[in-house]
């Protein structure tokens, strides 16, 4: 690491003029990868960016790296490839609510459950951006779009509860209005070794402006965002409430309850509030806890942070340790012995020549 | 072991088709005899036929399964037209195989497996006597193939049902004397596969010998027959089915190109061998990739080139269809990945364990926009081999993605395979670009090949995609005049690859008559055919087709000079209407869809026509 030359955010900026809308949230969201790439001791020409097809996936060409500008939904299955050509490749994946969880979905669950070395960031703006307008797998039900003049129908889709659900060994939620939050998770993902996916709530100031409004306004954002910290309690509100676990007919039900100002930990009616350990082997509870907050729970805050980081071997691993295997197991294989396998004759020279 | 002389007959070439119910072991059987017959010295050429049904209901028209032999002492190139010997181990094998079965040929069936609810599941009536139209033009022989097999293994401590499943041992047994074929191949291939089980294996030895002595001991054979060994050009030889060709063809690119190989697959009949084949070589240093879905096959394919790998993925005509969207990308960013397209029965899900040529038109023209792809058809199933490596090379030095294709009649049937010096096969011509200083992503070579920087190279980042670009910087650009530009550049060169390839190979003259213009498995039909034409007098020639695009520079040429130009093909019509709209000649097709390989004597029949003497 220290023959790495000293790498700079201007590194990454590619000499192109980017060109999402003016206000788009994407800006931030390719500000703090820039800031945070060069932090990582990895040398510039090690990055690859994959994408698929939507605002998010221009990402690529705004970057100074390797990039891979693929087709829509499938910028998993590229990734995929591209890291298991190079382990030592840092690969990342910049996708959307419509591009990872609608046409894509399939490969999403399957890069995830594979746990392929792969970075992801889902830029969920609960909107179809570049056809101007539709409604995507993560928009409300009721939201009246271009294709949904009565309401939306369509039940949507929590991306961190899809992901979780996957076997996601890394799942984290930021905002891409909240830079400093952004940056602290995009380096927890990159320490992450396996699929590190993060939902990044981000804003489409044209086509669904305001549907992240509540997390950050002044007056709401301290009791709709339940930051996330590793052996602390699941606290909000200026730690005024916390969450709280308990059965509801047997069924694990998490709640929000007034914390106890003389009794730290616990709450008014004497519950004790979950401690965050995103490295819990069962995802139970980070999955219960992806749920908080979604577009069918608004009463409650949403989690913010990484949910889950737990230590797992990854695909690519899995895959050279087999390689490794079978030619110590064989010997290396070669040519010849496979076209001059067994079960061969000979028709010599005089053979009724 | 004979008690009497037989007479024993010389014959040139024999066509036997084993078939019964899936579960009766017939492919084995076939495979058992095919293996004996080569290591004999005989030439062979082999056609598997089997349901698409894993287990089709028990004893059903749908779940019948046959496995063809042609073996000679002549060079042969087809599986043959109709059979010398059918045997048939039930009634529904009989019923859809009977009428192949030449005139006076040999019918042998199992007597036991005709039973009144066997012969309902095959549609027969109550009573009918099922052999009767069949007894003048045919010799049949109805033999209590279980009952022999039973009394046997009298002495054998099995159930009952493990000595019943030793009876395709005994028909082997019984055509291995009719061939006068000897037992050992076998013995030892058995004694390989149930080495750990001595019961199984003795069970299977017994039958296969009771079935051997049984022809000699009823007389009910006039006489026995020989096929001569065939005058095989010196070599070394193996037999191989032609997804073990691609297969290996893969792996020797590999070597060639000094890359690793890379495959990103999803299971699809008739192409999965290939998947399954490169599976057990990762001691090699094979990357097998198992993908959710087609479309992930052929993307995680693409990203392994876009890193450096020799990619591949293997389909057929379906698996095409969701790729086509990722090949028109590979198109577009100009790196290498061959698709290899193991054709079989259409359309949509179709006939998938059947053979067929039609998907010539969906590779050449089923994407968006103008999208040149070149295409190499192998033509027999050792042939594979080096039509993948060709495919690989294509890919490697033009920087283009290349579909290979095969079909099922290739792809499971076999041929001895003679084994190529490895010395000779020639290194792929290219290099990584190291070079920042020179380097922009689509700049080109004189093949109009651009740089192939990969991902890890200090200096030449880039980023490329779908979306149109400019020439050199590869930067998105979709302006009107850079967008011709690129769409004429991609067509360039890919016909720049025809500057690169070898004179077209003519079987006969340079002139005369007609000449057939064939491409894929049809090879050894149109082959078979062209000689004997020619050996009639008629002034036919042949050329087959390696590369479908771009075609040959010769192509025209040698086509203007014969009277009569015929394609024959496994579809309604591709390469013919190719040939007509692009060189404006008069083409004739000689097509047929009906899941056969082409006979060799349709083929003589529709070439007289052409010469307005059929």
């Amino acid at each position: 690491m220290s023959q790495v030359q000293e790498l700079t955010k201007a590194d990454f900026v590619s000499e192109g003029d980017v060109k999402w809308c003016p206000g788009c949230g994407d800006y931030a969201i390719l500000s703090s990868v820039q800031t945070v790439l060069p932090t990582l001791g990895i040398p510039k020409e090690k990055f690859c960016f994959v994408s698929g097809i939507g605002c998010s996936s221009r990402f690529p060409y705004y970057m100074n790296t390797y990039g891979f500008h693929t087709i829509h939904g499938r910028a998993p299955t590229v990734a995929s490839g591209v890291k298991l050509a190079n382990p030592d490749l840092s690969v990342w994946v910049v996708t959307g609510d419509g591009d990872g969880l609608s046409i894509g979905a399939n490969h999403t669950v399957h890069m995830i459950r594979r746990n392929m070395d792969l970075k992801v960031l889902l830029f969920n703006n609960r909107i179809y951006g570049l056809t101007k307008g539709q409604y995507s797998p993560t928009s409300e039900q009721g939201k009246v779009t271009k294709t949904s003049l009565y309401g939306s129908i369509d039940n949507p889709l929590n991306p961190l509860s899809f992901a979780i659900a996957s076997g996601a060994t890394f799942a984290a939620r930021t905002n891409a209005a909240n830079p400093k939050h952004m940056q602290e998770t995009l380096r927890a993902a990159a320490a992450h070794k396996g699929t590190a996916f993060i939902e990044i709530f981000q804003n489409c100031n044209i086509f669904n402006d305001g549907a992240f409004a509540k997390y950050l306004n002044k007056d709401t954002k301290a009791e709709e965002n339940l930051f996330l910290e590793t052996g602390k309690p699941l606290l909000f509100d200026g730690e005024t409430k916390g969450i709280i676990m308990n059965l509801d007919g047997g069924k694990p039900k998490l709640s929000v309850e007034e914390a106890d100002p003389a009794n730290p930990g616990v709450s008014k009616s004497g519950n004790k509030f979950l401690i965050h350990d995103p490295s819990n082997e069962d995802h139970t509870l980070a999955y219960l806890i992806s749920y908080l907050g979604s577009i069918s729970d608004p009463e409650n805050p949403a989690a913010m942070g990484v949910l889950r980081a737990v230590n797992k071997p990854t695909y690519g691993e899995m895959l050279h340790s087999q390689e490794e295997e079978a030619k110590s197991a064989k010997g290396t294989g070669s040519l010849k012995d496979l076209v001059y396998s067994k079960d061969t004759w000979t028709v010599k020279e005089t053979a009724k020549a | 072991m004979a008690t009497q002389e037989q007479e024993k007959e010389t014959l040139d070439s024999v066509t036997i088709r084993f078939c019964g119910d899936s579960g009766d072991g017939m492919q084995l059987t076939g495979t058992q005899f095919t293996n004996t017959s080569a290591l004999f010295g005989n030439d062979i050429s082999t056609y598997p036929n089997f349901p698409a049904e894993i287990r089709a209901p028990q004893g059903t028209l749908a779940g019948v399964s046959g496995f063809q032999i042609h073996f000679s002492s002549n060079n042969i190139h087809t599986a043959g037209d109709s059979l010398d010997v059918l045997v048939a181990m039930n009634p529904a094998a009989f019923k859809t195989n009977i009428d192949d079965l030449k005139q006076n040929g040999i019918l042998i069936v199992n007597e036991d497996a005709f039973t009144p609810g066997n012969l309902k599941k095959a549609g027969f009536i109550d009573d009918e006597d099922i052999f009767a139209p069949y007894e003048s033009r045919s010799r049949i022989f109805k033999i209590p193939i279980t009952k022999m097999t039973l009394t046997a293994l009298e002495d054998f401590e099995m159930m009952a049902k493990a000595k019943e499943r030793c009876k395709n041992m005994f028909a082997l047994g019984l055509t291995y004397w009719i061939y006068s074929r000897p037992l050992d191949s076998t013995i030892e291939w058995l004694t390989g596969k149930f080495g750990k089980k001595p019961e199984i294996l003795e069970a299977n030895i017994k039958a296969l010998k009771a079935g051997y002595h049984y022809g000699n001991t009823i007389e009910a054979f006039q006489s026995t027959y020989e096929v001569p060994e065939a005058k095989i050009v010196p070599g070394t030889y193996r037999n191989i089915t032609g997804n073990q060709a691609v297969a290996i063809g893969f792996v020797a690119a590999s070597e060639l190109a000094e890359r690793p190989l890379f495959i990103g697959s999803y299971p699809i009949t008739p192409a999965t061998d290939i998947l399954q084949e490169l599976s057990k070589y990762k001691h090699h240093g094979v990357k097998t990739f198992q993908a959710e879905d087609e479309i992930a096959g052929i993307g995680s394919a693409i990203g392994a080139s876009f890193g450096g790998q020799l990619a591949v993925t293997t389909t057929s005509g379906p698996g095409i269809a969701l790729k086509s969207e990722f090949m028109n990308l590979a198109m577009i960013t100009e790196l290498p990945v061959v698709i290899a397209d193991i054709q079989r029965g259409g359309p949509s899900t179709g006939l998938p364990t059947k053979t067929e040529q039609t998907d010539l038109l969906q590779v050449l023209y089923g994407r968006n926009g103008e999208s040149p792809i070149p295409v190499v058809a192998a033509k027999s199933p050792s042939d594979c081999f080096e039509a993948a490596i060709e495919a690989c090379r294509i890919a490697i030095e033009h920087m283009t993605p290349v579909v290979f294709l095969s079909d099922t009649q290739i792809a499971i049937g076999s041929e001895p395979w003679q084994l190529p010096d490895l010395d000779t096969l020639k290194p792929f011509n290219f290099k990584f670009h190291e070079d920042p200083e020179t380097f922009a992503p689509y700049k080109r070579n004189e093949l109009l090949a651009r740089q192939w920087a990969i991902p890890g190279t200090k200096g030449c980042e880039h980023t490329i995609g779908g979306l149109e670009k400019e020439d050199i910087t590869g930067k998105v650009n979709l302006s009107p005049d850079v967008h011709e530009h690129m769409t004429e550049i991609r067509s360039k060169k890919v016909d720049l690859i025809a500057t690169k390839l070898p004179p077209t190979e003519i079987l006969g003259d340079e002139t005369g008559d007609l000449l057939f213009v064939g491409w894929g498995s049809t090879y050894g039909a149109i082959r078979t055919a062209t000689e004997k034409l020619r050996n009639e007098g008629y002034k036919v020639s042949q050329i087959h087709l390696r590369h479908l695009n771009p075609l040959p520079n010769d192509l025209e040429k040698i086509m203007r000079s014969f009277k009569n130009v015929a394609v024959p093909e496994l579809n309604l019509g591709q390469l013919s209407m190719i040939i007509r709209s692009k060189y404006l000649i008069d083409a004739k097709g000689i097509n047929q869809v009906n899941t056969k390989p082409f006979a060799v004597s349709d083929l003589v029949d529709e070439a007289k026509k052409i010469l307005g003497e059929g």
